[in-house]
């Protein structure tokens, strides 16, 4: 019979090995990806292919500046959006509302995020186009078939509220107590108490947590490529239709076998999307567990 | 009236307003997916597959999706559970918990959960083409549970910290070794485990960029793991939207109708577990 302490340090030595495996696969994904995505770099440089627009799969021509772009813009305007809506409510709930209006928002909040992506993007068709096309577009612009970036960058905002305002809350409730009621007895009301000490303490926290939001909206794809449009080209404004490296994945994957060096091409945008992804989030999550070290008297 | 006091009013009606449209935007989500999906959602819908014609406007059900997305769901939680758990364990058992080891491998893992799915997908689809598989339920199980280990070590850790450092002193003191405590440690955070695992059932039947790549789709219901491609309830309603059909169109709604319905069951009992057991781990 295996004795306890032997029986001990196998199951220890097992769980590290699981556990090394696991973090080994960040690496292999990395090093996967490059290998797969080396012959497109070989033969347009990563220059050619971040900043040039010609798309051309079969002359071999791939330029992913006019995705990229649709990518940035969507991604910023959803941040724009949700980031000014999630700060509010998330004052709101750390400093203004009453426990019962807690004890439903919260819930609500919960589903807003355990909704799955291809929900948004029915949702996102069904309503969020229709009111660009009809109501929204016509004050802006002359014809807008609806699907668009304000129509990503909207269905995105909705998708990020969860997260950034569970973010947020937990930031601001590690401010301490003390601060507040300090400011209270200077005679601050509660907003100037939010807006000079809450806000203020916060702001590295506050930076850290949209880093985080722009990269999942960075990586969101279905719902995305549900109202994009997906149209090859740069897009000029707000009502333009765009399509977003994500979006340009999915899309294309069932012909990567007919187009020599479609599968390669492809793979180097999902490597640009892990790697900055992969940065955004390694830089926010150090950020915020320090700041959330700090910031505990 | 002072300008503070009405900076202050404002301020706490742009904070109501806020919440306010926050609502407006859940119940506009809920609501179109419920009317919609209502008046296209029957029983046959819920119990056929696709017969022929079936993406013309045919009659048939989603049977397969429904089928498809329960095994890929039950099979990566299995699979993640089995390598999650003993991660856990190591983190908080093994591993002194102010290493730099332990720091690393949680913010490793903090990394791991913002990876895109449609990332996950990719070098999924490329490891398939290594290993010469084919798309199948295998590969869209396996995927998925890349997924999701993220969220059961993540969510199982932040529960197995408040584990209580004496109790397990306690077990050590009367001899047993750290894998026998495991016995105390597993039954303590087991509310945590299933709350982990509700979260991630969410996840895992909602994904569909990690599936699309690796799981296809068929009007089947697999019978062999490795070889047949299975039909999952996203990209059933992803396909189906598309269509120039309004019947194939109406179909979409009702997958997602279910879709919905489930996640919110799901997002239910997960609040109904954590408010039942898991105030009883620390004390």
């Amino acid at each position: 019979m295996l004795s306890r302490t032997f029986k001990d340090k196998i199951a220890k030595k097992i769980t590290q090995v699981l556990t090394i495996f696991l973090l080994l696969i960040l690496v292999v994904m990395v090093v996967v990806l490059y290998y797969k995505s080396e012959p497109t770099i070989k033969t347009n440089s990563v220059w050619k292919l971040l900043f040039s627009s010609e798309w051309r799969p079969l002359a071999g021509k791939f330029g992913f500046y006019s995705f990229i772009i649709s990518t940035v813009y969507v991604t910023l305007l959803s941040v724009f959006i949700s980031v000014p809506i999630s700060l509010l409510m998330a004052l709101f709930l750390t400093q203004n509302a009453k426990f019962c209006v807690k004890q439903v928002v919260f819930p609500v909040l919960d589903i807003l995020s355990s909704i799955p992506s291809v929900v948004y993007g029915v949702w996102g068709v069904l309503v969020v186009v229709p009111f660009i096309a009809n109501v929204l577009g016509p004050c802006f612009v002359d014809y807008t078939s609806g699907y668009t970036v304000c129509a990503c960058g909207i269905v995105l905002s909705v998708m990020l509220i969860p997260l950034l305002v569970s973010l947020l809350v937990e930031i601001f409730s590690t401010i301490s107590k003390d601060y507040v009621d300090a400011s209270a007895s200077l005679g601050a009301t509660r907003w100037q108490t939010s807006r000079k000490i809450i806000l203020r303490k916060a702001s590295p926290g506050i930076i850290a947590s949209v880093m985080l939001a722009v990269s999942k909206a960075f990586g969101e794809t279905i719902a995305v490529l549900m109202v994009c449009g997906s149209t090859v080209k740069k897009p000029e404004s707000f009502f333009d239709s765009c399509y977003p490296l994500s979006a340009l994945i999915v899309n294309n994957f069932g012909e990567i076998m007919s187009i020599p060096m479609y599968e390669s091409a492809l793979m180097f945008a999902a490597l640009v999307m892990f790697i900055i992804v992969l940065i955004f989030n390694a830089v926010s999550r150090i950020a915020l567990q320090h700041i959330e070290k700090s910031l505990k008297l | 009236m002072k300008l503070k006091f009405f900076e202050e009013k404002l301020f706490n009606c742009l904070m109501v307003i806020s919440t306010l449209i926050v609502f407006f935007l859940v119940g506009s989500i809920i609501w179109t997916i419920f009317i919609k999906g209502f008046n296209a959602i029957s029983f046959e819908m819920l119990t056929k597959l696709p017969s022929s014609g079936f993406y013309l406007g045919g009659s048939g059900g989603i049977l397969n999706a429904i089928i498809g997305s329960l095994l890929i769901v039950f099979g990566s939680t299995i699979f993640g559970l089995t390598v999650s758990i003993p991660v856990v364990y190591y983190l908080n058992v093994y591993l002194r918990s102010n290493s730099k080891f332990s720091y690393f491998v949680r913010l490793s893992f903090d990394v791991f959960y913002g990876i895109p799915s449609i990332v996950y997908g990719a070098f999924a689809f490329s490891i398939m083409i290594f290993c010469g598989l084919k798309t199948s339920l295998l590969a869209g199980i396996l995927t998925v549970t890349f997924l999701i280990i993220p969220i059961f070590v993540r969510s199982m850790d932040e529960v197995a910290k408040s584990v209580p450092k004496d109790l397990l002193d306690v077990t050590y003191s009367l001899g047993a070794t750290k894998l026998e405590t495991a016995i105390v440690v597993i039954r303590k955070i087991f509310p945590g485990i299933i709350t982990a695992t509700i979260l991630s059932v969410g996840r895992a039947i909602g994904d569909t960029a990690a599936v699309i790549f690796t799981a296809g789709f068929t009007d089947n219901i697999p019978v062999v793991p490795w070889r047949d491609q299975v039909a999952t309830l996203p990209l059933s309603v992803f396909f189906q939207l598309s269509s120039p059909v309004p019947e194939v169109r109406n179909r979409a709604y009702a997958a997602a109708l279910l879709l919905t319905v489930i996640v919110l069951l799901l997002s239910l009992c997960g609040r109904f577990v954590t408010s039942k057991f898991l105030k009883n781990i620390a004390n």
